[in-house]
């Protein structure tokens, strides 16, 4: 009797769900009311500042697992050099705003200096991308650790950077507003891509490269531009991690740090942008509270991985999508099939 | 002009030669089949013709244009495209995302369209998935356009792999062992089937098969290899009665 009663609210709250999803308005309103959120607490400063930084770990760690994800959820490859692509977009930044930018423009020309950052990881995502043609599986993840350990190598012998001390001198640039645009912007053009000719391309290789290919998918050309916006996006995310610490050195974007939006990305979900973002809130959050126990927490956390791979190996959203994310476009498939069906009934007598 | 012209097509994999100086001709709109005893070297053939495997010796060309050398998706916009022996679906997409990604070759609007879903994107999306959504319902699998590929029933699967190989727009179609699998009373569905889509898509077709009653039903003519090797060519009757074909199959008579 109460089962029935749970299962007719569930139906209800599910109705307004597809109501919410069938809303062309949602995602503007959402994004202007994000924005000028994000605004208003930077000007009237009326929210903590370590709430602050956490909320900017949260929008960068998205980035970053989101952009991951394309790899190593949507793709189903395993890359595990993230970290080396976040550096590079950081150094490039950095170095863009500390020397290279006048005296007092690096807060004007600050967006100028992430997208550097990006265009410069992304322009190594495609010379890493070429090794990819030739390898899968392990053998991609060994080039791509091999990569993120010749990156933080470079990065430790250049003396101009630094070397192993690091590079300092960058302004607090990282602002809500700006994490909020670069996140919004990141999902938006993941989701555009995967709901797109190109995305089902990025897809079908998981599922069998070489009969992808002979459906005439061009996975050279789709790997390419996988790993392009890929790590395009990791430069961007390395940019705003660069000039919210205001602090880099080469041992942040060790092995570890890969490691950590690994977790994220297998936490939330592969194949899944609402999962991206439930792994980055998630796990970054948690981190957060779980700051007490000090030395504990690393065990704490991977003890909920084994225990997350055991009993949901996909992920919290493995290989599923909330409505919200998926475009307005797929309805628009379903209620086309709808429309032909109902043509093919009238007809037939 | 022939559609199809194989010339001394030759392939070994280290030392074995699975194929050696195969030749064939196709004309526009046959129905011809390859038969032959397991390990014959037919899928090896189909894996030639479609740049699976590079032949080491050889050429094959289609209508004019050397394919050898060629990749897998080039090759199959040029208008060739097959079927696998064990069905090689895209198991964990939808069923319309199988056979949209078929129509890869097709979209005309660049990666920066798709990343910012602006220009041609919307008018190609539409047309495309208009046309999967033709192309399923012909095949009476329409009503599953939503359903994901693995969860069909396994004479579904096949068919959608048909509609896919077909969403690709080939002038030649290679069917790799399609009755695999099936019951007597499948198998004369599937004749059929194929004479319907040979005459509504107009394609060639060549297919490998096992099961007699298929290929003596309606091909118009065979191929017979074994060991790589072409043994006989000819009508099927003809091939019915070619003792050198019931020596491959039967094996040898031995003298009394």
């Amino acid at each position: 009797m109460s089962m029935t009663k749970i299962k007719a609210a569930g139906t209800a709250l599910l109705n307004q769900w597809r109501f919410l999803a069938g809303l062309k308005y949602f995602w503007p309103v959402f994004l202007a009311a994000g924005l000028a959120f994000c605004i208003a607490a930077d000007v009237y400063d009326f929210v903590d500042l370590y709430l602050q930084l956490i909320i900017i770990y949260v929008g960068i760690n998205i980035i970053l697992t989101a952009s991951l994800n394309l790899i190593n959820g949507y793709m189903g490859e395993f890359s595990v050099g993230h970290a080396g692509f976040m550096a590079i977009g950081a150094y490039i930044a950095s170095i863009l705003t500390v020397y290279v930018f006048p005296q007092n423009t690096a807060g004007i020309l600050f967006p100028a200096a992430i997208l550097a950052g990006g265009m410069g990881a992304a322009l190594v995502g495609f010379l890493v991308a070429i090794p990819s043609f030739k390898t899968r599986g392990d053998y991609l993840a060994i080039v791509t650790l091999a990569f993120g350990m010749i990156v933080k190598s470079i990065l430790e012998n250049i003396d101009a950077v630094g070397g192993p001390r690091g590079l300092l001198g960058m302004e607090k640039l990282t602002t809500l507003p700006w994490v909020f645009f670069w996140t919004a912007l990141c999902v938006w053009v993941i989701r555009n891509l995967v709901y797109s000719n190109f995305g089902r391309g990025v897809l079908s290789i998981r599922e069998d490269e070489i009969a992808s290919d002979l459906m005439g998918v061009n996975t050279r050309q789709v790997k390419i531009i996988a790993f392009v916006v890929s790590s395009f996006f990791a430069g961007i995310a390395g940019g705003l991690f660069a000039h919210a610490l205001q602090f880099i050195n080469p041992r942040m974007f060790d092995i570890l740090k890969s490691t950590d939006i690994l977790i994220m990305v297998y936490l939330g979900g592969i194949g899944s942008i609402a999962g991206s973002i439930l792994g980055a809130v998630i796990y970054t959050v948690l981190l957060e509270i779980l700051r007490p126990l000090g030395v504990w927490r690393m065990v704490f956390m991977p003890l909920m991985l084994v225990l997350l791979m055991i009993y949901r190996p996909r992920g919290i959203m493995g290989m599923r999508e909330i409505r919200l994310f998926t475009p307005l476009r797929d309805l628009v498939t379903e209620k086309l099939w709808r429309q032909k069906k109902k043509e093919a009934s009238d007809a037939s007598p | 002009m022939p559609l199809l012209k194989i010339s001394g097509l030759t392939h070994r994999f280290a030392g074995l030669c699975a194929v050696s100086d195969f030749n064939l001709l196709l004309q526009q709109n046959e129905l011809v089949g390859i038969i032959g005893p397991n390990g014959a070297g037919k899928t090896t053939v189909f894996n030639l013709m479609t740049g699976v495997y590079r032949a080491s010796e050889g050429s094959i060309n289609f209508q004019g244009k050397e394919l050898v050398g060629l990749d897998p998706h080039s090759i199959t916009r040029l208008g060739i495209a097959r079927t696998f022996q064990n069905i090689r679906l895209f198991k964990e997409l939808s069923v319309l995302d199988n056979v949209r990604i078929a129509h890869y070759g097709q979209m005309a609007y660049s990666p920066a369209e798709a990343l910012l879903h602006i220009g041609r994107f919307r008018a190609e999306e539409r047309r495309i998935t208009s046309q999967a959504l033709d192309l399923l319902a012909v095949f009476h699998l329409d009503e599953s356009a939503n359903e994901t590929a693995k969860n069909l029933p396994y004479g579904l699967q096949r068919r959608l792999e048909m509609a896919r190989a077909l969403a690709a727009e080939p002038k030649l179609l290679l069917l790799d062992e399609p009755a695999a699998g099936m019951n007597p009373n499948e198998i004369f569905q599937l004749m059929d089937f194929i004479g319907w889509i040979r005459r509504t898509f107009s394609v060639t077709i060549l297919l490998i098969e096992h099961q007699m009653r298929l290929v003596m039903g309606i091909c118009e003519r065979l191929v017979v290899l074994d060991f790589g090797a072409t043994i006989a060519e000819g009508l099927p009757a003809e091939i019915q009665a070619n003792p050198k074909v019931l020596e491959a199959y039967l094996g040898e008579e031995v003298a009394s």
